[in-house]
């Protein structure tokens, strides 16, 4: 029972994710090659930040086309935990996956900061050990993280609590409705902006992002490498 | 073959912040007369129809790949045969 992190040509945030989860949290994970074609054995699936075949075409649109893709989707549509933070949730929308889309920032500028972003549904499989309405800080890293969908879409979007995380502060790049991170209709599929894995020890500055990773870890009944000894 | 060039350009609807950033630039330069500058891509395709007609090809590459739907539309030009 573990976690896989896909590591596609350009991702370079699968050591962050693989760590937070690892040394931090204790947990079993694995890095899967974008050339393997089965998830077998894993419990949830994480998409990391990067630049995955050097944002090509449009971010995230080439990796859709990668061996591995046809199995995280097949793996999302069962219900199992799929989670991507930035050029991972970018994949996530160009593979259908998550509605919407990213565009560039408003800026047009490369924005790398610390922002803060309200917990809009403590009732994901990712998010239970938050408080509802919670203010939280993490950093975004992006220069394609402004958040669109249609109108039809971001209806269905709030009407459904798929809105996990909002900007609380000034919106740092266009995204409608202040959006920072989503889920599918399901819930078992997250995709936000922000990297939650560069805020989970104390000498980062930052341990925000800490409880994402424990509230999979508990929701999803993944095994710590502790109880696999 | 036939050469085709597609255009894939943000929806009207959709804000282009690179076309905004162009527009102001162009005023700085004192043409006023421009009004908006909708920014874009093209792609020049070389093709061998075989079996499907061009415009087929054209229209399944551009909904399967170049084209994102959420953001962007696309028409496209036959520029000469060869």
């Amino acid at each position: 029972m573990k976690i896989a992190v896909v590591v596609f040509p350009g991702s370079n945030c699968d050591i962050d994710l693989f760590e937070a989860l690892h040394t931090v949290c204790g947990a079993a994970v694995e890095y899967v090659s974008h050339k393997k074609d089965n998830l077998d054995g894993f419990d949830a699936v994480m998409l990391p930040g990067g630049f995955s075949y050097g944002d090509y075409l449009r971010c995230g649109a080439i990796a859709r086309f990668s061996n591995i893709m046809p199995a995280i989707v097949e793996f999302a549509k069962q219900g199992k935990p799929v989670f991507g933070t930035c050029n991972g949730f970018q994949i996530l929308t160009e593979a259908g996956l998550l509605p919407g889309a990213l565009k560039q920032n408003d800026s047009l500028k490369f924005i790398c900061k610390t922002v803060p972003l309200t917990v809009e549904n403590n009732q994901t499989l990712f998010t239970t050990q938050y408080k509802e309405k919670e203010t939280i800080a993490l950093p975004i890293a992006h220069a394609d993280g402004s958040y669109y969908a249609d109108e039809e879409t971001l209806a269905e979007l709030e009407e459904n609590h798929q809105v996990v995380f909002r900007y609380a502060g000034e919106n740092p790049n266009g995204s409608l409705n202040n959006i920072a991170g989503i889920t599918n209709k399901a819930g078992n599929v997250l995709g936000m902006m922000p990297h939650p894995e560069r805020a989970v020890e104390a000498i980062l500055g930052n341990l925000d992002g800490l409880r994402l990773f424990k509230s999979l870890l508990e929701n999803g009944k993944v095994t710590t490498e502790e109880a696999v000894r | 073959m036939v050469n085709v060039r597609i255009f894939v350009t943000y929806k009207q609807s959709v804000f282009n912040p690179q076309g905004e950033t162009i527009t102001d630039a162009i005023h700085s330069l004192g043409f006023s007369a421009v009004k908006k500058v909708n920014v874009g891509k093209f792609f020049d395709l070389q093709i061998e129809p075989n079996g499907k007609s061009v415009e087929e090809i054209v229209s399944q590459v551009s909904e399967q790949l170049l084209v994102n739907f959420n953001l962007e539309t696309y028409h496209y030009e036959v520029m000469e045969e060869a």
